[in-house]
């Protein structure tokens, strides 16, 4: 598989720790967090925290999109899979999170509504066609990745004159995220990492200057880091060489993906279709202004929270749940009281055990305690 | 969402959508969101979209980088 | 009054016990399958057993699709049982079969199935013996489900278990991992995958055979089926006591598997195998063994995987091909596929 495998050559990581290890002071700590759950992955499925000099702590930020959602949407979700006509479609991370009374999506099918899994949008518009007498509602989750496919198709379900598609939109920004693991921190002067290992696939949409504010306000560098085990350790690098010398830029280690700019076309498509929400609620995170968006009102057909009525739902957390301070990289997972005890990814009792990415589940599933 | 990797693109189809092989196995995607594409370039997917081109210089560039002071 | 392979599909009738059923078995089922025990078509078959260990397996089937690249759900029932029975070190020799067919199911697949079987069966020397047949109302099962129960001997003093695993034994695959399952999800029409890549669906009666009387002292064998073989790791290092560990390197694993698994997000290590086994062995014969399965069509691609530790833990670690390590943990579940 080319422009993958050589990217996932040991004797290249050998040389990269080679050049990490010559590269940092030994009297320092570097805090390095990544953002996307697909770099959480990539380091634990690597086995790359081993491989690393011990004064180089890894933390595991929010960018999991599944374990930022509140419950209270997931509450939402299931009970529009659960109406008379309905078929649910969601990606698979989010048929396990669960909601209040321990309701998941998956439950909600076992016990008769029609929820279906499916790998791309474009398969909701499959659906909707060959099933004209049902609702088909996309229960759309997902940073800049994965919103513009949800632009696509509701141009499609416009285009195709579609009268039974319809976006539970629960799209969110990364930039305003990053936002809100920082400024606490800077509220009360203290600093909770040194580095960002910065979005990958979601700077492809957004492009890389979208980040020079925050590197700016926060005076962290930020490297935008591309997925393979190799350009982990590249990035990695490339943030110690700049902490040692006190430098916080923005620079572009996934250079064969990402530009300046990001997609224009996509970001146009986005914008044609979708509005900012004044607010929106970040599990752990809280309240954030202009952090997530949702569909315009000239295309309220479309949007499944203006043709639904959704219940008010509280979607409380468990109080013992540490998923906050671990979705900010300020507790590690093995710092919450339920931590296996009982919250596995069986028994999830947080997102950040139930989605694969989430820190959670990470540390249980590779065993990193 | 993260997850997303580089396909070859192998032939062009109509309504945007691509024939696309990754390790001998062919799936549909749609293009919709690039432009520009043609047999031969690899694109990034993501849940069956094509979110960018993959610059194939650079990416051997960063290769280049990853062995730098390798003794041959 | 004959079937009509062409145009018929099953009826209630069929699994009612009256002539309509009897048809059905004096039609399709006894010409496919005979012997001279099934002959008898009596409510039991009786079996004259040479030995005082016998083995004895069951394994139901609901696969779908029903057929696929390198099988269907016939020759799936027969070679699963045959292999549980087999990893014991056992002989095959006789089989059960019930079936669970839905009303409106054509005839014409289930002559497929039924010859497929009676195929599988033939290649594994085994007979199938007796069976049964139950007929639900159309919208009640999936086409067809089959039950099939196997009995085996062991003939000789091999006693596998996993309470003979030492540390320091070796691991060996008998071939690449995760074609079956991957095959299978391939052809959900939703995905759009096309692809080469069949199922290894086959009976490993015979590289058992050898196996076992070159190599006495194997400690123990499974086949990685549902759960792949992460799941058999896990489950034996739980068993033994002692900690396992494994090279992703030294996996045998095919371009396509790898490729499909990477568009959709899985890890080939929990994938389904219907034609390969693990085998646990001292560490003095691992070479002779590798050799021997290696020579064996059915073996061809089999390799030293990795080795039982001397911690005792019950954890399964590997060694990544990235030159970290990582734990392959024992899931609850079918994996669901990652998007992120």
């Amino acid at each position: 598989m080319k422009y993958l495998n050589e990217f996932r050559d040991g004797e290249l990581a050998k040389n990269l720790i080679k050049q990490i290890n010559q590269e940092i002071h030994a009297d320092k700590t570097y805090r390095l967090m990544e953002f996307c759950g697909g770099h959480t992955h990539t380091i634990f499925r690597y086995g790359i925290p081993d491989m690393l000099p011990k004064n180089i702590q890894l933390l595991h930020g929010p960018g999991c999109p599944v374990c930022v959602l509140p419950m209270k949407r997931i509450n939402a979700a299931i009970e529009l899979a659960q109406q008379k006509d309905t078929i649910l479609c969601s990606y698979g991370d989010m048929l396990r999170v669960p909601g209040d009374a321990k309701m998941s999506l998956l439950k909600a099918k076992s016990q008769g509504a029609d929820v279906r899994m499916i790998y791309s949008p474009a398969e909701v518009v499959n659906i909707a066609r060959q099933e004209p007498e049902k609702n088909v509602i996309f229960f759309a989750v997902g940073f800049e990745t994965t919103t513009p496919p949800s632009a696509v198709i509701l141009e499609q379900a416009i285009q195709l004159k579609l009268k039974n598609l319809f976006i539970f939109c629960n799209h969110v920004l990364t930039p305003p995220a990053i936002q809100g693991i920082m400024e606490p921190a800077k509220l009360v002067n203290e600093s909770i990492l040194d580095g960002l290992i910065g979005p990958g696939h979601v700077s492809v949409v957004t492009g890389y200057k979208a980040y020079e504010v925050l590197a700016e306000r926060y005076q962290v560098p930020i490297v935008i880091s591309g997925f393979e085990p190799l350009d982990i350790l590249h990035s990695i690098l490339m943030l110690v060489k700049q902490i040692n010398k006190s430098l916080y830029c923005v620079e572009n280690q996934y250079t064969r993906a990402v530009n300046a700019e990001g997609n224009l076309k996509a970001q146009r498509l986005i914008d044609k279709y979708f509005e900012l929400r004044d607010s929106f609620e970040w599990r752990g995170l809280g309240e954030m202004p202009d952090s997530a968006i949702k569909i315009r009102p000239e295309f309220k057909n479309y949007d499944a929270e203006a043709q639904f009525k959704l219940s008010e739902s509280k979607g409380i957390d468990n109080k013992a749940c540490e998923c906050p301070a671990v979705l900010r990289g300020q507790k590690k997972p093995t710092e919450c009281k339920l931590f296996n005890n009982p919250c596995t990814p069986e028994n999830p009792l947080g997102s950040c055990m139930v989605s694969s990415e989430g820190a959670c589940a990470a540390y249980f599933q590779y065993q990193a305690y | 969402m993260c997850l997303a990797i580089p396909v070859q693109i192998e032939s062009v189809l109509d309504n945007d959508l691509a024939l696309v092989n990754l390790g001998g196995v062919k799936t549909q995607i749609s293009i919709a969101l690039i432009d520009d594409v043609n047999p031969g370039d690899y694109v990034i997917l993501h849940v069956g979209y094509a979110l960018n081109k993959l610059d194939q210089e650079e990416a051997e560039a960063t290769l280049a980088l990853f062995a730098s002071g390798m003794d041959q | 009054m004959s079937l009509d392979y062409l145009n018929g599909s099953v009826e209630m009738a069929h699994g009612s016990g009256g002539r309509a059923s009897s048809e059905l078995v004096n039609e399709l089922f006894l010409p496919a399958f005979d012997n001279p025990i099934l002959r008898e078509l009596n409510d039991q078959a009786t079996l004259t057993l040479l030995s005082k260990r016998i083995v004895m397996a069951t394994d139901s089937h609901v696969i779908s699709p029903l057929f696929f690249p390198g099988g269907n759900i016939g020759s799936l029932a027969v070679y699963g049982t045959v292999n549980d029975v087999v990893m014991s070190g056992a002989k095959p020799l006789y089989l059960s079969v019930g079936f669970i067919l839905e009303e409106g199911f054509g005839l014409s697949e289930l002559k497929k199935i039924v010859d497929s079987m009676a195929k599988a069966a033939n290649a594994c020397a085994i007979k199938i013996v007796t069976g049964d047949t139950k007929v639900v109302e159309r919208g009640h099962g999936d086409g067809c489900y089959i039950n099939t129960t196997g009995i085996g001997c062991i003939n000789n003093d091999l006693n596998l278990s996993p309470a003979n695993i030492q540390s320091g034994d070796k691991i060996i695959v008998s071939g690449s991992l995760g074609d079956h399952g991957t095959t299978i999800l391939a052809q959900r029409q939703h995905l759009n995958l096309s692809t080469e890549l069949h199922s290894d669906c086959q009976p490993l009666h015979d590289l058992v055979e050898l196996m076992t009387h070159k190599v006495p002292e194997i400690r123990c064998m499974r086949d990685p089926t549902r759960g792949g073989l992460a799941a058999i790791l896990n489950e034996l290092s739980q068993r033994c006591g002692y900690a396992i560990q494994i090279d992703e390197v030294q996996i045998p694993i095919k371009g396509e598997v790898k490729a499909c698994t990477e568009l959709l997000g899985l890890d080939p290590l929990y994938i389904a195998n219907e034609g390969k086994l693990v085998a646990f062995c001292p560490a003095d014969k691992a070479e002779k063994l590798l050799a021997i399965m290696q020579a064996h069509p059915k073996g061809k691609e089999a390799a030293i995987i990795g080795e039982v530790l001397t911690d005792k833990r019950a954890i399964v670690e590997m060694k990544t091909s990235f030159g970290g390590k990582r734990i392959v943990d024992w899931r609850y579940s079918d994996p669901l596929p990652r998007i992120c």
